[in-house]
């Protein structure tokens, strides 16, 4: 009883969350809370679980014990892939994943916050102001000049803002952003933080990034990762002195 | 704004579309009537009566891939059972071409078909009961290959199983039905099957004008057919069918029930199958448990690749060419077809992945877009 | 068949009778008159005479009986009676010439099919002292049938001198019999009891006959009904071992069909639909072996033939693989859909070719002599050895596999390769190389597969399409990459499968066990024995 109203004033809440893989724990007793409005980073060495935490929250993996709540309220380790979805999270994946085969504004279409329901889609007509909007969002992604090219012929940057993009055009309350600026330029890397820094405003981001520089530009609360629990936790200057941290990801 | 997808339906349905389709279907639904009808039979292009219903089989056969085209090329689901919707709608069509028999059979009875007076049975199984309504028996049609698809579809689908495993378990499943068919007492005539029909809804099949009227419900099947898998997948849903066969797990974390998505395209699919069977069984005069058989449903997969996956005009070429080469060689030199279908299949993966009317496309003679892309990797 | 098998051993053993009826000369003059009352007019004398000279024991009965059955017996109008031996008469007396009489003056003794059977009654009771100890076996086996007191007397006189201990059981499990409808009470009771450690159905018949016959006494009605629920006890059991043993037979059957895609589809996630033809390959090769040994080599050698065999099929199956992996299935390393198209398209060109080589019906191989026959497992159920080959081979094969995967650096090349191509390629190892040899390994175990379905079955053309799809439920069923789960996946596949086949038929069986397993894969997408984690998503 507690924990549910322990939950309810935060948006993404994990108390307890273990994930095993054949007797590998990915996951160990995870607990984390992030709230409204906030801008959140994640980092920690391979196999610290940052990939594994974003299945659970999602419902790409089922946790074997733990409790994963949404606005205090949605259950997300009984719901499915579609409905998280649908409660306003979405996902951008480690590797750019857009529709190769569609063009870049079908992937946006895609994306609008219409019904998902297949009929629906089957009858389905795009009115002016959808149109519109996907406008404003091809303008502030930058890919206005390649709105008829099919996705798969982007470069590896654009498909990143696409994807972004694609999260951004829904109205989303939570993002999840798996390593948003691997394999970028260092040009691409800075403006895409300030995509970044420009969609925190109205939206909760949880970034889970390797490249610390990025995490520093961001300037948010860092929680660190290490085999599946949290280290530690705070401003970047605060983790990068913690004594365990340096152990982490100097020692050894 | 024209390469907004509004504007693309409407090229897609524009007037370059009607005129391209109305042609197509004027020669086929007129061509073969004139020919067979008004020319003088010892004209050289006179259409004699016996291949009416052969062209007829080859029209069906397009819808068959057709219907497998919409999910194998869109959706990225290689049924390799869909010889088993057909087959269903073959045997619901038998079922009632074998009750308008009536006392003509060789046994005579009013009642029970002649394998069941064989067999010793004394009375009409339940299944059997409505088949000697037309009406009933067109309801079967669609439901029963449409039924099997639901449940067995929302079983696979929801369980998430994909590629290969789908395959794989799609052939299971029409290998369990071939080998349940051939069982005598499922009353479907066992091995057999049921043949020696009359006529269909009072029409004498041996006549060649029934004949050419069947010819003609299957040119006006298979356009419709057509038609309707173009709605689909230049739909909003075809696009999502299209993005789940690339990046299944990423259509999901957008919010779209791709269980649903993929259930209904293959259930849609399999009605299509249902009625191509359901037409070929008066035009070829027997339905048995072969049908069924695992190498059937996989050579359907041929021609929907030899024609070009993903583009629905090319299931229909491709049915309509292979079918074409069977025929002939299976007269002219039997024992080098299995060679020649087995040099096709290898050969259209290796060489043609895009099939005829894919290399069309590249070559830009057609206008691209309204076709599905391939998938880089399955 | 069966009549001139026994005849055949009736003659082979009149010496022997002779010798023994020299001893009993008080006996001789009875032969005689009952071998004058054969010439008598009525089939009943005549039944009744025949009758008596079958419990008599005298091995000249063997002769006039056969000659009785097959039309030879004569008489003369002086009532002397004749057996007619090619073209000569024989007094069946003394076994000497009578060349006073011709042939055509003589009347053939008729006999009706009453008689004939009565005949080979009496004859069945005399081959019991057959010198043929296989004959004395199966006449002791076939007392069974026909449990009489007379039937009892006999079988005493042979008991008293059976030297071999298996016909003396055969033969005192017969007497049991014939006393249980025949003796006294004690006697009833005693064979009742020895009854019941049998498991023969013509005595459960026998047992339960006795306890359904009004006039059965009670104590004798109750030891039957034991005897029954210890026989049917026995049945049971034996039924168990029987579909446990089938079931493994086809469960090892399976198991080398499936082996061989657990390496193309499990390790290298190739669909290859071909698998099934070089099975099929494997067991014409198995065949032409067969041929060349017994067209070229002294027939003593043809039992080694198999030996060749397994060697040649697996180098010619994994010399298709390979060409088949260097000419086709490179080109289409990730788009499994398309693999298992032109793969299909392999299968029927290698299909074809097969049967216009060797013609569409099916070929015999015959098994070797070291593998015909088999033994008595535990009563009533016969093991055959050709199975029980295939099982151990199976196993070796499998062993051999799991080491060549686990213990070589081919295996652990293989297992770098599948896992991380790019990785492994920039290590140095040459992944086509592996690729080829990796597909050819499979192809070549399918290849001894069908070297053993040729053991226990004719080969045809489409010997691989019985077992290709059975082969992928197999694999799947287990979880792909996996050799355990594929042993487990076959075994338990085959025993489910026998014993289902009782209860449900062989057709219905099949068809539980495909939607079974339709079933099972929604619920375990990924087999029995998967892969958990973030990499089987891939």
């Amino acid at each position: 009883m507690n924990t549910a109203t322990a939950a309810v004033d935060t948006l993404l809440y994990l108390n307890g969350v273990t994930v095993s893989f054949d007797g590998f724990k990915a996951l160990n007793e995870l607990s984390l809370i992030v709230e409204e409005g906030e801008l959140r980073t994640i980092i920690g060495p391979n196999g610290a679980g940052k990939t594994t935490m974003m299945d659970v929250v999602t419902g790409k993996t089922r946790p074997d014990a733990g409790e994963v709540f949404f606005r205090g309220t949605a259950d997300l380790s009984r719901l499915d892939e579609a409905a998280i979805a649908n409660l306003g999270i979405g996902r951008k994946f480690q590797r750019p994943t857009v529709f190769e085969n569609l063009t870049v504004l079908e992937n946006l279409e895609l994306s609008l916050d219409d019904s998902r329901g297949t009929l629906r889609t089957l009858f389905a007509q795009l009115s002016p102001d959808r149109r519109d909007r996907i406008d404003d969002t091809l303008a502030r992604i930058g890919l206005t000049a390649q709105r008829a090219q099919s996705a798969g012929a982007l470069s590896h940057g654009q498909k990143q803002w696409l994807e972004i993009g694609m999260l951004l055009i829904h109205d989303r309350s939570l993002l999840l952003l798996d390593e948003p600026v691997a394999g970028l330029t260092d040009r691409e890397t800075e403006q895409t933080a300030e995509l970044i820094l420009d969609l925190a405003k109205d939206r909760t981001i949880v970034v889970v990034e390797h490249d610390m520089a990025f995490v520093r530009s961001l300037g948010a609360k860092v929680t660190v990762l290490h085999e599946g629990s949290v280290l530690a936790e705070g401003s970047i200057d605060h983790v990068q002195n913690d004594p365990h941290v340096i152990e982490v990801y100097l020692g050894r | 704004m024209s390469e907004l997808p509004r504007g693309q339906r409407n090229s897609a349905w524009g007037p370059g579309f009607w005129a391209g389709f109305v042609a197509c279907a004027v020669v086929l639904a007129l061509a073969v009537p004139i020919l067979n009808l008004w020319v003088p039979s010892n004209s050289a292009v006179a259409l004699p009566d016996y291949l009416v219903p052969l062209l007829g089989k080859y029209l069906c056969y397009a819808l068959l891939a057709l219907s497998l085209d919409l999910v194998w090329g869109y959706a990225g689901i290689l049924s390799l059972g869909h010889g088993a919707f057909f087959a269903l709608g073959g045997y619901c069509m038998g079922m009632y071409l074998m009750r308008q028999i009536g006392t003509r059979g060789v046994y005579g009875n009013p009642l029970l078909p002649d394998f069941m007076v064989f067999l010793n049975w004394k009375e009409l199984p339940w299944f059997w009961w409505g088949f000697d309504h037309f009406s009933w028996a067109a309801a079967m049609i669609v439901l029963v290959p449409g039924m099997l698809a639901l449940v067995f579809g929302w079983l696979a689908f929801r369980s998430r199983v994909t590629g290969v495993y789908l395959s794989i378990i799609t052939q299971a499943m029409t290998y369990a039905l071939m080998l349940a068919f051939f069982r005598n007492d499922m009353g479907f005539g066992g091995n057999n099957g049921m043949t020696d029909y009359k006529d269909i809804l009072g029409w004498d099949l041996h006549q060649p004008s029934t004949r050419l009227g069947l010819y003609l419900v299957s040119t006006t099947a298979l356009g419709a057919g057509y038609l309707l898998c173009r709605f689909v997948t230049i739909s909003k849903l075809g696009r999502v069918l299209l993005a789940l066969r690339d990046a299944e797990s990423r259509v999901r974390f957008l919010g779209y029930s791709v269980t649903n998505a993929k259930l209904f395209v293959f259930t849609l699919s399999a009605v299509l199958a249902g009625i191509a069977g359901a037409l070929y069984v008066p035009q070829v005069g027997i339905i048995n448990p072969s049908e069924f058989s695992p190498g059937n449903s996989i050579e359907i997969a041929i021609w929907v690749s030899v024609g070009g996956r993903g583009t629905l005009s090319g299931a229909i070429v491709g049915a309509v060419l292979v079918n074409l080469a069977k025929t002939w060689l299976t007269g002219a030199a039997p024992e080098t077809w299995l060679f020649v279908l087995g040099a096709l299949f290898v050969a259209t993966t290796l060489v043609i992945p895009r099939g005829i009317v894919g290399l069309l496309h590249s070559a830009r003679w057609v206008r691209p877009r309204a076709t599905a892309p391939l998938p880089a990797g399955e | 068949m069966r009549a001139t098998a026994i005849t055949r051993a009736a003659r082979a053993t009149a010496i022997v009778l002779t010798l023994l009826s020299a001893a009993l000369p008080a006996r001789a003059d009875e032969f005689a008159t009952l071998v004058s009352a054969l010439g008598a007019d009525s089939f009943a004398e005549k039944e009744q005479a025949i009758t008596a000279l079958g419990k008599l024991g005298d091995g000249r009965a063997v002769t006039v009986l056969t000659s009785l059955n097959d039309g030879r017996l004569l008489k003369a109008p002086d009532g002397r009676v004749l057996v007619s031996e090619a073209t000569k008469l024989l007094d069946p007396l003394t076994g000497a010439d009578a060349p006073d009489l011709k042939a055509d003056a003589l009347d053939r003794i008729r006999v009706n099919n009453r008689l004939r059977g009565t005949i080979q009654g009496a004859l069945g009771g005399l081959i019991l002292f057959s010198a043929d100890p296989a004959a004395r076996l199966a006449a002791a086996q076939d007392a069974l049938r026909y449990p009489s007191a007379d039937e009892a007397a006999l079988l005493e006189k042979a008991i008293a001198v059976e030297k071999d201990p298996e016909i003396r059981a055969a033969m005192e499990q017969s007497l049991a019999a014939a006393r249980l409808v025949s003796g006294t009470k004690q006697e009833r009771l005693a064979a009742a009891r020895r009854l019941g450690t049998t498991t023969d159905p013509q005595i459960k018949n026998l047992l339960d006959e006795v306890r359904a016959a009004p006039d059965t006494d009670r104590e004798v009605r109750q030891a039957a009904e034991a005897a029954l629920a210890s026989i049917n006890n026995r049945l049971w059991l034996v039924g168990l071992v029987a579909n446990l043993f089938q079931g493994i037979s086809l469960g090892s059957i399976l198991l080398l069909a499936a082996i061989g895609l657990a390496i193309t589809f499990g390790v290298m996630g190739v669909i290859n639909m071909a698998h099934g033809e070089m099975i099929m390959l494997g067991a014409y090769a198995a065949y032409v072996c067969q041929q060349f040994f017994r067209a070229f080599l002294p027939p003593g050698w043809i039992d080694a033939y198999l030996v060749l065999a397994v060697p040649v099929a697996f180098l010619f199956a994994g010399a298709v693989g390979v060409v088949l992996e260097r000419s086709v299935i490179r080109f289409l390393y990730g788009r499994p859909l398309e693999t298992l198209l032109a793969t299909w398209g392999v299968s029927l060109i290698l299909q074809q070719a097969v049967r216009s080589i060797f013609g569409s019906p099916n070929k015999a191989v015959s098994n070797p002599s070291w593998m015909t026959g088999g033994f008595d497992l535990i009563g009533g159920f016969t093991v055959t050895w050709n199975r029980v080959v295939i099982i151990l081979f199976c196993f070796v094969v499998l062993g051999v596999l799991a080491l060549i995967l686990n213990r070589t650096s081919f295996g652990l090349q293989m297992r770098a390769v599948t896992q991380n191509r790019p990785m492994a390629s920039v290590m140095g190892i040459r992944t086509a190389r592996i690729d080829a040899l990796t597909f050819g390994l499979g192809s070549g175990i399918a290849g001894m597969a069908g070297v053993a379905l040729s053991q226990v079955g004719n080969v045809s053309p489409n010997l691989g399409t019985i077992y290709i799809v059975d082969s992928f439920l197999v694999v799947v069923f287990g979880g792909v990459g996996n050799l355990m789960g594929t042993l487990v996946g076959a075994l338990s596949l085959g025993i489910v499968n026998k014993f289902l086949e009782p209860a449900a038929g062989a057709i219905l069986g099949k068809i539980i066990i495909l939607v079974a397993i339709i079933l099972f894969i929604q619920r375990r997408p990924r087999g029995l024995f998967a892969l958990k984690g973030r990499t089987a998503e891939a």
